[in-house]
């Protein structure tokens, strides 16, 4: 029972950020806990991806090309992870806290009866025992949760994105990629993957370093526009609150809070967006928040660090040039 | 074929949640309401109706309160509450309630979906839907923000699943485990009519003696829980002659901050 382990998840053979930043998380790991670190790649670009996270911290990785792995499911990312982790018996396995990795997570939990934490924004090792820290309660409280008892199943963490360093890529370094076979052949998968429609080259929301944000006071779906100018100039991500996504002004796929997606970007423009808790819910971890409203009791000055109180057509397009010109 | 949905109550998501000095959580007089994403999942079951689905059973493992959660739910319109409540059940993780929540479907007949929101808001961790379809051995459909399309005589599934990149539409075999995201459908009020009837139902309560779940024990504790410490220092409120002077002040701040 010896060895930290990342599984490295892609979408078109693309890694998520947040599986390099287990890579990274499991390299400050080892240095303290003296084990060695093997990443996991399945899918399209395996054997490229094992490159890249040899490069980006582990020692070493094992990878799997196949057609039956190509696109995303369940059933056989699970059924190879779980019997490539059964046989080598890591102490510690990571994935990120991502749609992907909850699900082959929670699988592998219950074929190895091994506990998970998800969601983790924070580990230390404290002499036997593995300290996590996640929010709980919708991100009002922090609660710090240890496995029981591991026996001989590894300690399982999703870490949530962008919650530890990505690290940068190291051309030195090398190490041996084992390549491996999949467990399920097509026949013995009931899932078929149909097709797959992106979101057409907008930036994640969970992987973007700053947010623009618009709530209520855009007014319609129209109003979006200069909060995405401002998007464009900042290469920013485009965040909603419910209030406008319910209006049906832009898609749910850009909610932020308690029923959409929990962001913490190092920079949150919240524009018309009055800051109901359970938009904060989804926001309040972001490293600087700046709020943009005509109405100066609105909550949302309370959580911000920045403000101006205005009308945001005027101040969204203003801010947009002023980015402009000193950013060049 | 039968539908099952899960619940659990949460909260209130307004609610001020605190830690008292004993360590509990505490949510004020703050009322506990069915966990706002199940409430998606009662109001696709209840849809499904009309494309085939003969029956509905909201299944909910907790304490006492949690009937408040099943009875919404029937007020809602399903047909028949379970509640699971056993005192070995009070610390459970996901592989517990998994594992308790196969059980009670697998004793329940004709099942040919379980239905569960995303995640729960207080300790959720959004492994349960796929830890019960695991367990049962079915297919595993989470996230999903469509039922494109269902037929329960044919056992098959189409479903539109919301992941980071984009929408996947992906095929299956009911039985199913699916898990809704808010997307789905806009859950409706309860009639009164509804509330009447849920308030005089009768909840059945199942014992883990029921579901012979012996050695069944959580692998992970909480240790510790606290409150945030509040945001430290005011908004700084940027103010100018002109509107161009105070964004241009902001614009400073933030390359400042190195943020930008
Ligand atoms: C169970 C549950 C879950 C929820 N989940 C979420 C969630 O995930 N995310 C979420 O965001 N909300 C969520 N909500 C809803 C939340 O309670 C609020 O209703 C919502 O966040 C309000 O959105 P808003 O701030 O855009 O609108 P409002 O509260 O109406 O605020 C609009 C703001 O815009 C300002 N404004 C108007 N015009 C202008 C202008 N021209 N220039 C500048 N400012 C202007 C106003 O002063 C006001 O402050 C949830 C609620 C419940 C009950
Ligand atoms: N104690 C419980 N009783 C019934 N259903 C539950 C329980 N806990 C979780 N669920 C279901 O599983 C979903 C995901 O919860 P979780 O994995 O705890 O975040 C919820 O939306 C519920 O549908």
């Amino acid at each position: 029972m010896s060895g930290i382990w990342v599984w490295i998840e892609q979408h078109e053979g693309k890694a998520a950020n947040v599986s390099w930043e287990a890579v990274g998380l499991a390299r400050t790991l080892a240095n303290n806990l003296g084990e060695p670190v093997t990443a996991l790649v399945f899918g399209s670009n395996a054997p490229a991806l094992a490159e890249e996270a040899i490069r980006r911290g582990a020692d070493s990785a094992v990878a799997c090309e196949d057609t039956t792995l190509v696109d995303y499911r369940l059933e056989p990312y699970a059924a190879l992870l779980s019997k490539l982790v059964g046989e080598a018996k890591p102490s510690i396995l990571l994935v990120g806290s991502t749609t992907r990795g909850i699900d082959v997570m929670g699988a592998l939990a219950v074929d190895l009866e091994a506990g998970t934490i998800a969601d983790v924004v924070g580990i230390e090792v404290d002499g036997g025992t593995i300290k996590a820290t996640t929010p709980a309660y919708s991100g009002k409280l922090m609660a710090t949760v240890v496995h029981a008892d591991p026996g001989d199943a590894p300690r399982i963490f999703a870490i949530r994105s962008r919650a530890f360093p990505l690290p940068d890529g190291d051309a030195g370094r090398t190490g041996e990629v084992k390549m491996v076979e999949p467990v399920l052949a097509e026949d013995d998968i009931v899932t078929k993957a149909v097709s797959f429609e992106g979101t057409g080259g907008e930036i994640s929301l969970t992987d973007a370093g700053i947010i623009v944000s618009g709530g209520r006071g855009v007014g319609g779906p129209e109003g979006y526009e200069p909060l995405r100018e401002l998007c464009g100039v900042l290469d920013a991500a485009l965040g909603a609150s419910r209030a406008s996504v319910d209006a049906g002004w832009i898609p749910y796929e850009h909610q932020v809070g308690q029923t959409g997606k929990v962001v913490a970007p190092d920079l949150y423009i919240a524009c018309g967006i009055s800051g109901a808790v359970q938009h904060q819910a989804g926001m309040r971890t972001s490293k600087v928040i700046v709020a943009i409203n005509k109405d100066p009791e609105a909550p949302i000055f309370k959580l911000a660090h920045y403000g101006i109180v205005g009308d945001l057509f005027q101040v969204v397009p203003a801010l947009t040039q002023a980015f402009k010109k000193k950013l060049g | 074929m039968r539908i099952v949905i899960c619940t659990k109550e949460t909260p209130d998501t307004a609610a001020k949640v605190d830690v008292a000095p004993d360590g509990s959580v505490t949510w004020g007089d703050a009322p506990l309401v069915i966990n706002p994403w199940d409430e998606y999942a009662v109001e696709e079951a209840l849809l499904l109706g009309d494309r085939g689905a003969t029956a509905t059973t909201v299944v909910g493992v907790g304490g006492e309160d949690t009937k408040e959660a099943l009875k919404h739910a029937l007020a809602m319109g399903v047909e028949e509450a379970i509640l699971i409540s056993d005192p070995t059940l009070v610390d459970a993780d996901t592989l517990v309630t998994s594992r308790v929540i196969a059980q009670a479907v697998r004793k329940l007949d004709n099942v040919g979906l379980v239905m569960l929101g995303k995640i729960t808001t207080d300790g959720g961790s959004g492994q349960t839907p796929a830890q019960v379809g695991w367990r049962l051995g079915w297919t595993i459909l989470t996230y999903v923000s469509k039922i494109v399309d269902i037929d329960f005589s044919a056992g098959t599934i189409t479903v539109e699943r919301l992941l980071e990149e984009g929408k996947q539409v992906i095929q299956g075999k009911l039985p199913a485990v699916v898990s809704v995201v808010k997307d789905i459908n806009e859950p409706r009020y309860p009639s009164f009519m509804g509330i009447r009837k849920a308030s005089r139902a009768e909840i059945p309560v199942w014992g883990a003696g029921d579901l012979e779940l012996d050695g069944i024990s959580p692998k992970v504790k909480w240790v510790e829980i606290e409150s945030l410490p509040p945001r430290e220092g005011e908004c700084q409120i940027l103010e100018g002659e002109t509107v161009e002077e105070a964004a241009g002040m902001l614009a400073d701040k933030l390359i400042e901050e190195k943020v930008v």
